[in-house]
């Protein structure tokens, strides 16, 4: 680990150096400044910054960035409104990690890609311009929707999942102000910029994310793993699904492990909408989810794997 | 300005933390205190060898940093009980041949000692059928609640029979 500089924050600030970097829980951070990836000049510790709260608002819940998610799982609030936000939660890391893990430092966590995790390697995330040696590699964990030639990585976390199925904000407090982003809209896709995860500016820090009045429906998080337990998602699904006399009336779907952010299709969502469940119906949707999909070797099997994970979700969703 | 002390409550006692940052709160515990009972499986979070409570949460030592444990509660495996005085989590292990080689188990006790609490706090988990609902304790239950602690000599079934055995007898008291 290369030496930094430490300091405790007492509240949230706006970053205002350069080589200032956040540390909340560390599960992720630490880790990458063991392995050399990260070399923060200075460490600004933010664990004890407040926004530890989840507060009522505006309908909905709002939790702050620091509220760790073995807290934020087990708030009786988020299991009887929002169970697919526990539950995503609770399909993810340890019990452990969960009570170090924090609201913003979920959001902000680095893909898992083996190569972005070993510096004798090529990677443009870690080093921009060296190449990807995933595209020729073992890419077995990699994305299939919305790569590019410079970067096929997934963004590998569980809790942003169901936080883009309900439509949940993220708050961030810059220099300039308070900005509202959609969770959908948090993550990018790599393009020709695979180093920036997000959309979050330099001198940004989370404050918050705050979800909408809870919606009627069932809601299902379904994580498909090489364990059963303590292991990322190869391809996993958030569904808030409500029937009405029959017939889907408003269906929300996330996707984890295909794509470089939390999947969210329109046009999938579209064909479920108003119609009657049936497998014909789940295949088309699927059809239209994989239409652009692209597998590189070792993750063509997600293709097949998130169209029977998709089915699955489906069928549980709108049986009796 | 930068910072470079933390005072630190380790098992009741009050330990100075002085110097380089970049000491994790395992190799704090380890090198500095000599507590060698925290061990150092992964250095990654991926084991759970390094579990210790944090004002009563379990948490990897090694994903940590001693400088951000200011005016903090640890408690080790040393502070859970001694040879002459075990606890009884650490009894039951002996009985029920809890472990083989040994070095997963200071983990594994605390790891069950803060997972009970957890479940007497009625926390939910990923095989909880219904997440708003209080979880009943099953099997099923406490292995997807220890699945932070790897252990490679495969004492499984054995770890989770000493925890069942805590639970009935707390259940007697
Ligand atoms: C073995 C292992 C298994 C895991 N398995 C899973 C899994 O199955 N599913 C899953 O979802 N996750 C998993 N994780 C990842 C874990 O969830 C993350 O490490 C954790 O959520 C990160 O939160 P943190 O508070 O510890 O972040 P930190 O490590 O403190 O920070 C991570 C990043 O976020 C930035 N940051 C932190 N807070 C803010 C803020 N408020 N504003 C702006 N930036 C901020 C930091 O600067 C840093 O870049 C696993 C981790 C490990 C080690
Ligand atoms: S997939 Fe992305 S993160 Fe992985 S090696 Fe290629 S550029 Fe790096
Ligand atoms: S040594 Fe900390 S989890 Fe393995
Ligand atoms: S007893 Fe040997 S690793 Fe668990």
């Amino acid at each position: 680990m290369r030496p930094f500089d430490y300091r405790r924050m007492a509240d949230l600030q706006p970053v205002d150096q350069p080589g200032d970097r956040l540390i909340a829980g560390g599960t992720n951070l630490l880790d990458l400044m063991k392995l050399d990836v990260e070399a923060p000049r200075r460490l600004l510790d933010i664990s004890r910054a407040g926004q530890d709260r989840i507060t009522e608002h505006e309908g909905g819940l709002r939790i702050g960035a620091l509220v760790t998610n073995a807290d934020c799982a087990a708030d009786p609030r988020i299991r009887a409104d929002y169970p697919l936000l526990a539950k995503a939660i609770l399909a993810g890391a340890s019990p452990q990690l969960r009570n170090k893990a924090t609201t913003g430092g979920n959001l902000c966590q680095r893909t898992r890609c083996q190569y972005f995790m070993a510096t004798d390697t090529r990677c443009n995330k870690r080093q921009p311009g060296s190449g990807c040696d995933a595209l020729q590699g073992v890419n077995r964990n990699h994305a299939i929707l919305g790569t590019s030639e410079a970067c096929i990585a997934t963004y590998p976390g569980d809790m942003a999942v169901a936080l883009t199925a309900l439509d949940a904000t993220v708050e961030v407090l810059g220099q300039g102000g308070t900005r509202l982003i959609p969770v959908a809209e948090f993550h990018r896709l790599p393009g020709d910029d695979p180093a920036r995860d997000n959309v979050l500016r330099d001198d940004e820090v989370i404050t918050g994310v705050t979800l909408p009045e809870p919606v009627a429906g069932r809601q299902i998080y379904r994580k498909i793993r090489d364990r059963s337990s303590y292991a990322f998602a190869l391809v996993s699904v958030g569904a808030v699904i409500k029937l009405r006399e029959d017939r889907i009336a408003r269906v929300a779907l996330a996707f984890g492990g295909l794509a470089h952010k939390p999947w969210r299709d329109p046009q999938t969502e579209a064909i479920l909408t108003g119609q009657p469940p049936s497998p014909a119906l789940f295949d088309q949707a699927a059809d239209a989810l994989l239409a652009k999909a692209k597998g590189r070797g070792g993750n063509d099997f997600k293709i097949a794997l998130a169209r029977r994970a998709l089915a699955a979700v489906l069928t549980e969703a709108t049986e009796e | 300005m930068a910072t470079t002390s933390a005072t630190l409550d380790v098992n009741g006692e009050a330990r100075e933390f002085q110097g380089d940052p970049r000491q994790t709160l395992l190799d704090f515990l380890r090198l500095d205190l000599k507590l060698t009972g925290t061990k150092k499986g992964c250095d990654h979070g991926q084991c759970g060898a390094c579990t210790v409570m944090v004002n009563g949460r379990r948490i990897n030592s090694c994903l940590s940093l001693a400088i951000m444990h200011d005016g903090d509660q640890i408690t080790t495996i040393e502070g859970i009980g001694t040879p002459e005085n075990l606890a009884a989590i650490q009894r039951a292990f002996v009985s029920h041949d809890g472990f083989q080689c040994g070095y997963c188990t200071p983990g594994q006790i605390c790891s069950a000692t803060a997972m009970l609490k957890e479940l007497a706090d009625g926390w939910p988990s990923a095989v909880t059928e219904a997440v708003a609902d209080t979880p009943a304790p099953s099997d099923e239950e406490l292995r997807e609640r220890m699945s932070g602690n790897l252990c490679r000599c495969g004492a499984y079934s054995n770890i989770i029979a000493a925890i069942r055995e805590v639970m009935q007898s707390e259940e007697g008291a």
